[in-house]
C-alpha cells in the first residue's frame, strides 16, 4: 500500500503528500500568473487555460488514496492535482504536462485537466461526474479478472446532481463493483452554493437509493477520511461491493485562477484559511508524539522534490508543433 | 471471395453474431454489454445465442443506463478487456455522449498513446418503417466528424462479420452501424441483396478501405448501408440504357477511403452520392469535397442525393417522399448524365 512507502507510517505518509501537493499548487500559482499580469488573459504565460488548485481539500485525497496500490484505479476530476499526488502519479511527467511539454504526461495534449498515469492507473476528466462510469468499468474488469483490486472515483458535491451520477451508483449496486465513489464536498459547485442546487443536506443520504452504504465524513480530517475509506476499501477488496464516501471539505481558492469569487459571503475565505487541513494536521501530528524533526525534514524532501519537477519542467521542450498529428489512435499491434 | 463448402447464408444480424461469439471463444477479453442483449439476444437480434454460450458475467445485460454503462465500457476497456456494447439505436447517443466523444474518442490522444479504447459501440440506423424521428436518424456525419473515433457500417452479411472482428480487435474505439433495413429481423423487413454467403472461418475487412462492388466507367455512385443497394439498383436500370455504373460501398465513415473514391471518378468523370442522412454538412458532402479539391477532373457537376434537412416523418406518405431510393438515384444519375 502506499501508506507503507517512504514513511512507513500512514499518519505521515498522509501529511507528506498532503504537504507535496499544497506546494505543487503555491508553484503553480506564480507560474500560471506569468504573462497574466496587469491584464488577466487565460491564453498568455507559460501555462494557458484554466487552473482548478486543490488547497484545501488534500485530506480528501490522501485519505482514500493512503489504502490503494499502483493496481487500482482512480477517476478524479477537473481538479485533480492532490488526487493525482496521492495516488502517485509521475510528479515530472505532471509538472511537464500542465506546461505543456514533450515530457508531459501525454506530450502536452492533455494540460492539468486530462492527466493519465497508466502506470499507477490515474485519470481524470474535465467533465463532470464523467469519471464515475470509467470508475465501475475499471473495477469490473479487476472482478471479472479475479482481483481484488479496486477503483475509485472522486467527484465534487456538484457532480452528484448530474444523471451519470446516479447511473453509475446504480450500475455498481447491482453489478456489485468494487468501487468506491469519494465525493470531495467543498459547498460549491463554481459559485452556486450547494444548499441551493442539491435536494438533501447530504449526499452521503443518497448511497441509501442504491443499497450501499453512505458515509458522511466531517471536518475535512485526514484521520476521519482514512478511517472510512479503509473500511469501504476492505469492504469493495472482499467482494462485498461499492459504497459512497462524502467528505466535508473546503475549497480555499476560487473555482479557477482568476475567480473574483465575488459570490463568496464576506470573511469566508479567511475563516476557512484558519482551519487550513495542513497546519491543523501537524498540530495534531505533534500534538500525538511525532517529532518536530521529523516534521521538519519531511516537508523539506517533500518541496525539494515538487520544485525538481517543476525545474525539469520549465526546461523541458515544447513538442514540435507535428506532435499535434500524433497518438489520435493507438496502433494496432501486427 | 472465395467460396467454400462452410458457406451458409446469413442476414447481418447472424454475421455480427457469430463473428462475435468467435471472438469471444479466442480472446477472453471480449465481452458483450447493453440493453436487451442477454435472454432476448438484442433487439436487433446481434447477439443471439451469446448468453447461453458464454454466461451472464461476459454477455451482461445492463439498465437502461446509457451514460453509466458506456462510460462502465470505457473503463473496461482502459484496463484491457474489448467490450462490445449495444447502443440500440444511434438516435439514442445524446443521452451519453460524453463517454463517447470525450472520453473513448479522447482517450489515446490525453495518453499520449498509452492508454487505448479497445471498444465497439453497436448501434442500429436509419428509418423506412415509419419509427419516426427519434427512431429512425442516421447520424452518419455526426460521429463521422469526430475525430478519435472509427465509423463503419455494412451493406452486406459477408462485410458485416469481416468489419465487426476487425473493428473487435482494433485498440480504438469503433461505432459499429447497422443499417436497420438490412439487419434481417422479420418484423423489420430486409434488402434481399444484405443477405449473403459467409464463411464459417474467421476473417476481417480492413477499416478504412471502401469496396468497389461494381464496376463500370460512366459514372460513380458513392455510399453505404442500404443505399448501396439503391444504387446497385440504379447502376443495372442505367445498364440497359447502356451506360455503365461503378458503385462503390464505403463501408468505413472514419477514416474515409478518399483514395478509392478519387480512383473511381477520375475514370468515369462523373460522382453521384447518395446519402440517406441529413444533407447539410454530411458525409456527402465531404466525399464530393474530397474528391473535388483533390482536382479529379469532372465531365459533370457532382450531385448530393440526401436526405433533406427536416427530422424524419411517421406518415408512409411523408417519410418515403423524402427518403432517398432506387428511383430518385436513378433519375439523379441520369441528369448527371444528361
Amino acid at each position: 500500500m502506499n501508506g507503507t512507502g517512504s514513511n512507513n507510517h500512514p499518519r505521515l505518509w498522509m501529511y507528506e503528500r498532503m504537504v507535496k501537493s499544497r506546494h505543487f499548487e503555491d508553484l503553480i500559482k506564480p507560474a500560471y500568473l506569468e504573462g497574466k499580469k496587469p491584464l488577466f488573459n487565460m491564453a498568455k504565460g507559460p501555462i494557458p487555460g484554466e487552473m482548478h488548485l486543490s488547497d484545501g481539500q488534500e485530506p480528501c485525497a490522501v485519505g482514500v488514496c493512503a489504502h490503494l496500490r499502483p493496481t487500482d484505479t482512480v477517476t478524479a476530476t477537473h481538479r485533480p492535482h492532490h488526487v493525482a499526488i496521492a495516488k502517485g502519479v509521475d510528479l515530472d511527467a505532471m509538472a511537464a504536462e500542465i506546461f505543456g511539454k514533450e515530457t508531459g504526461l501525454s506530450g502536452g495534449r492533455g494540460g492539468h485537466m486530462h492527466l493519465f498515469d497508466p502506470g499507477v492507473n490515474f485519470c481524470c476528466s474535465g467533465i463532470i461526474a464523467q469519471g464515475l462510469g470509467p470508475a465501475v468499468g475499471a473495477a469490473m474488469a479487476a472482478k471479472l479478472r479475479g482481483r481484488d483490486d479496486v477503483a475509485v472515483a472522486f467527484l465534487g458535491d456538484g457532480a452528484a446532481n448530474q444523471g451519470a451520477f446516479h447511473e453509475a451508483l446504480n450500475l455498481a449496486a447491482i453489478w456489485k463493483a468494487p468501487v468506491i465513489f469519494v465525493i470531495e464536498d467543498n459547498c460549491y459547485g463554481i459559485s452556486v452554493p450547494k444548499a441551493d442546487c442539491t435536494a438533501v443536506p447530504r449526499n452521503a443520504d443518497r448511497a441509501a437509493a442504491y443499497g450501499m452504504p453512505g458515509i458522511h465524513v466531517p471536518g475535512n480530517d485526514p484521520d476521519l477520511v482514512h478511517e472510512a475509506a479503509g473500511e469501504a476499501i476492505a469492504r469493495a477488496r472482499r467482494g462485498e461491493g461499492p459504497s459512497l464516501i462524502e467528505i466535508e471539505t473546503t475549497r480555499l481558492e476560487g473555482h479557477f485562477m482568476g475567480d473574483a469569487e465575488g459570490y463568496r459571503p464576506p470573511g469566508e475565505v479567511a475563516r476557512l484559511r484558519a482551519q487550513d487541513p495542513i497546519p491543523a494536521y501537524r498540530r495534531r501530528l505533534l500534538a500525538d508524539g511525532f517529532e518536530a524533526g521529523e516534521l521538519d525534514a519531511l516537508e523539506q524532501a517533500a518541496r525539494a522534490v515538487v520544485e525538481t519537477a517543476f525545474a525539469r519542467a520549465r526546461a523541458a521542450c515544447l513538442p514540435g508543433p507535428e506532435q499535434a498529428f500524433l497518438q489520435v489512435f493507438v496502433e494496432r499491434a501486427v | 471471395m472465395q467460396a467454400t463448402q462452410t458457406m451458409r447464408k446469413l442476414t447481418i444480424a447472424k454475421a455480427m453474431a457469430e463473428a462475435i461469439g468467435q471472438e469471444m471463444a479466442r480472446d477472453p477479453d471480449v465481452l458483450v454489454m447493453g440493453e436487451d442483449i442477454g435472454r432476448l439476444g438484442g433487439v436487433f437480434g446481434n447477439t443471439a445465442g451469446l448468453l447461453d454460450r458464454f454466461g451472464a458475467e461476459r454477455v451482461r445485460d445492463t439498465p437502461i443506463s446509457e451514460t453509466g454503462f458506456i462510460g462502465a465500457a470505457v473503463g473496461m476497456a482502459a484496463a484491457g478487456l474489448k467490450p462490445v456494447v449495444e447502443l440500440m439505436f444511434v438516435d439514442f447517443f445524446g443521452v451519453c455522449m460524453d463517454a463517447i466523444y470525450n472520453l473513448a474518442a479522447k482517450q489515446s490522444y490525453f495518453s499520449g498513446g498509452r492508454v487505448s479504447c479497445p471498444m465497439v459501440l453497436m448501434t442500429s440506423v436509419g428509418g423506412g418503417y415509419g419509427d419516426a424521428g427519434q427512431h429512425s436518424q442516421c447520424l452518419y456525419a455526426t460521429f463521422g466528424h469526430l475525430p478519435g473515433l472509427k465509423v463503419v457500417i455494412p451493406s452486406n452479411a459477408y462485410d458485416a462479420k469481416g468489419l465487426m472482428l476487425a473493428a473487435i480487435r482494433d485498440p480504438n474505439p469503433v461505432i459499429f452501424m447497422y443499417h436497420k433495413a438490412l439487419q434481417g429481423m422479420g418484423w423489420l423487413g430486409t434488402v434481399p441483396g444484405s443477405i449473403t454467403r459467409v464463411p464459417e472461418e474467421e476473417y476481417e475487412i480492413p477499416i478504412g478501405k471502401a469496396a468497389i462492388v461494381r464496376e463500370g466507367t460512366d459514372i460513380t455512385l458513392v455510399w453505404l448501408g442500404v443505399t448501396v443497394h439503391h444504387a446497385l439498383d440504379a447502376a443495372k436500370a442505367l445498364a440497359t440504357d447502356g451506360i455503365s455504373a461503378e458503385v462503390i460501398d464505403l463501408r468505413t465513415i472514419a477514416p474515409l477511403d478518399r483514395d478509392t473514391i478519387r480512383r473511381s471518378v477520375a475514370k468515369t468523370g462523373r460522382l453521384l452520392v447518395i446519402d440517406d442522412d441529413y444533407r447539410s454538412c454530411g458525409v456527402a458532402a465531404e466525399v464530393i469535397a474530397s474528391t473535388v479539391e483533390a482536382g479529379v477532373p469532372l465531365k459533370a457537376p457532382p450531385r448530393r442525393l440526401a436526405y433533406p434537412d427536416i427530422p424524419v416523418p411517421f406518415s408512409p406518405s411523408l417519410e418515403h417522399h423524402v427518403l432517398p431510393n432506387a428511383e430518385m438515384a436513378l433519375a439523379a444519375a441520369r441528369e448527371i448524365l444528361s
